[in-house]
């Protein structure tokens, strides 16, 4: 491509160069933004006598003598115990990523082997599954979470979350352990293997590159979600996503809304690390259902 | 493979599936049929100096046990569907006799918790969809005209609006668009109303929203149509330009329909997405002016009195929904599947 490039007259590449631009400023400029805001008192993050306090920190300096504090982090990590939320999150995420991908790799390999027509059914139900909103099965949790005493705890959340998360992590491998050639395991099976021998010994050793991208998004599901963890987790299991949603109740009120921003910066920053280290395959993951469909 | 062999692989993910979704989705169908117990009232002969009187009290213990007895309710079949949370068939029928004109009807019709959740919801849908496919196809035809060195670093801030939870990424821009935040503050600066605020008008709060669903959703357009144009056919390009083909019939001609396939996955991933647009309405806190169906779910699940009824019922509609936008993804597949076999 480098050479086509190359032959892009000057005002295109111009115009190009400056949409580009545009874009990467509106996509990555509301994050330093908050970052850079989070370290500030109120008044300065929500400026309403002069926007370029939100950038010198006038209202900080007169409060705190520097230009930058760190009482919103304070205030949400220790005042508020937003650690016990991180502390959730990283127990809740880590179990539903393990636990969803050892099921699905069986599931999904199983799939992927089996030429059968109601193979073609199981996907299909699965496809429907993902398409449904998770919200709208959460009014069925309730009523025999209640009656059996299960709500509130993080366990049930890590089961229903690692259920909702099958049908997509089902897709993913299905369609990456189709890429493995079938020859693999047949000849294993000639050799004299079990089914189950063949995917321990053969599939098991190439899977890790679908696996892990399938891990990832994974990861994001139980990271991001917001309708199932705020309705089914008791006050003090909270995750992250519902503690910040909590804070807006609680914190516009009594005007810390800096703890909140705080809260959402620390919540972003493992994102911005995955991204970093993941992008290639995030974006591998994102095109190959793609290319699938 | 066996399928016995086959039973046991799936086993694990099946019953996960089996038992917290598909049970959950029959829990959802059931009650949204049914309607919890009225209390049960009992009429008291109560006989004084003054003469006898009737009293009607509740029976507490009577009521429990009818509700331990039958947590699900009293059945009312369709009832809920139609009442004024939902469907609403009375109001819209009256409406559709008293109302003259068109916008009267609307005006009625738009007051009804359903079909106002609907209209943002569909408006929203519709919106984000089609402008996040042409925000993504530019920045993708852009990242890939730009040189190697500075285009990995482009396409991770690229993925960050996409990959951030969505509640969060809400808030930062709600943050950012107050009144007293710099996007609000320069907004006010550029339309000269020191007043202005986007969170007062329902027009706005819905650009607002629409806004950030493009912001939220143009990455994955963007990556989907990057990988896309990385096997474009060099030589169908080659030819058009000895052709003749400016630019810009380059793109209209040639590489949009190479993406046409991806475009259409995109639209269809992204119409179902769309749909069930919850968090935003949550950060932007704009629960006064943009409901969603979503959104309506949640209202009735939340606080005291956990509406389950209403809320299994509104969960089905939105199911219905999400089933009508899903049939050309299931037809498509099943054509596929009868290609194949």
């Amino acid at each position: 491509m480098s050479s086509a490039a190359n032959r892009y007259p000057v005002h295109l590449k111009a115009l190009i160069y400056g949409f580009i631009t545009l874009w990467v400023i509106m996509a990555a400029f509301p994050f330093f933004w908050t970052l850079w805001g989070s370290f500030k008192v109120e008044l300065d993050f929500f400026s309403i006598a002069d926007w370029t306090n939100a950038l010198t920190g006038k209202n900080t300096f007169d409060t705190y003598g520097y230009p930058l504090t760190d009482t919103g982090y304070v205030g949400a990590w220790i005042q508020e115990e937003f650690w016990r939320s991180a502390i959730n999150t990283s127990i809740v995420c880590f179990f539903v990523v393990c636990t969803s991908l050892t099921i699905g790799t069986l599931g999904g390999y199983a799939l992927s082997r089996s030429g059968f027509r109601y193979t073609f059914w199981l996907l299909i139900t699965a496809l429907i599954f993902r398409a449904m909103p998770p919200i709208t099965l959460v009014s069925g949790y309730l009523l025999p979470f209640f009656e059996w005493n299960l709500w509130g705890i993080l366990p049930t959340t890590i089961i229903v979350l690692v259920a909702i998360n099958q049908p997509f992590t089902l897709w993913m491998l299905h369609s990456f352990f189709q890429s493995i050639p079938k020859d693999l395991d047949e000849s294993a099976k000639v050799d004299g293997c079990t089914q189950f021998q063949a995917f321990r010994f053969v599939i098991i050793p190439v899977m890790w590159p679908g696996v892990i991208t399938t891990g990832l998004f994974s990861f994001l599901l139980a990271y991001n979600d917001f309708a199932v963890t705020s309705m089914l987790l008791s006050d003090e299991n909270r995750t992250m996503v519902p503690k910040i949603a909590a804070f807006l109740g609680t914190t516009y009120t009594e005007g810390n809304v800096m703890f909140a921003v705080a809260a959402v910066v620390s919540a972003t920053a493992p994102l911005f690390i995955l991204v970093m280290f993941f992008q290639r395959r995030i974006v591998s993951g994102l095109t190959a259902g793609a290319v699938k469909g | 493979m066996k399928h016995s062999t086959f039973f046991w692989f799936f086993l694990p993910t099946g019953l996960a599936m089996l038992l917290f979704i598909a049970f959950p989705l029959v829990s959802v169908v059931l009650q949204s049929v049914h309607t919890p117990h009225e209390a049960v009232l009992v009429t008291v002969e109560n006989c004084g100096p003054f003469g006898c009187k009737h009293e009607t009290t509740i029976d507490q213990d009577a009521t429990r046990a009818l509700r331990d007895a039958e947590p699900l309710g009293r059945f009312v079949g369709l009832d809920i569907y139609f009442d004024r949370g939902h469907l609403a068939i009375a109001e819209v029928r009256e409406a559709w006799v008293t109302s003259e004109n068109w916008s009267g009807f609307f005006n009625i019709i738009g007051n009804l918790p359903f079909y106002r959740a609907m209209a943002f919801t569909l408006t929203f849908t519709f919106t984000v969809t089609p402008v996040l496919i042409i925000l993504g196809l530019m920045i993708a035809l852009g990242v890939n005209a730009l040189s190697e060195k500075i285009k990995g670093l482009v396409i991770f801030v690229s993925l960050l609006p996409m990959i951030v939870t969505p509640l969060i990424g809400s808030l930062i821009l709600f943050w950012m668009i107050d009144s007293r935040g710099i996007l609000g503050n320069a907004i006010q600066w550029l339309a000269a109303d020191p007043d202005l605020s986007l969170k007062a008008s329902t027009g706005l709060t819905w650009l607002m929203l629409i806004v950030y669903g493009v912001w939220h959703s143009a990455p994955f357009a963007f990556v989907v149509f990057y990988a896309g144009l990385q096997t474009l056919p060099m030589d169908q390009i080659e030819s058009a330009r000895i052709d003749g083909a400016s630019r810009w019939e380059q793109v209209r001609y040639v590489i949009v329909p190479h993406l046409m396939p991806l475009i259409t996955f995109v639209a269809l991933i992204q119409l179902m997405d769309n749909f069930r647009v919850f968090e935003p309405i949550v950060g932007f806190n704009a629960e006064a002016h943009a409901q969603s169906l979503s959104w309506i779910i949640f209202n009735d699940l939340g606080g005291e009195t956990r509406q389950l009824s209403a809320a299994a019922t509104s969960s089905m509609l939105t199911i219905f929904g999400v089933a009508i936008l899903l049939s050309p993804v299931l037809w498509r597949t099943w054509q596929d599947f009868k290609g194949k076999s």
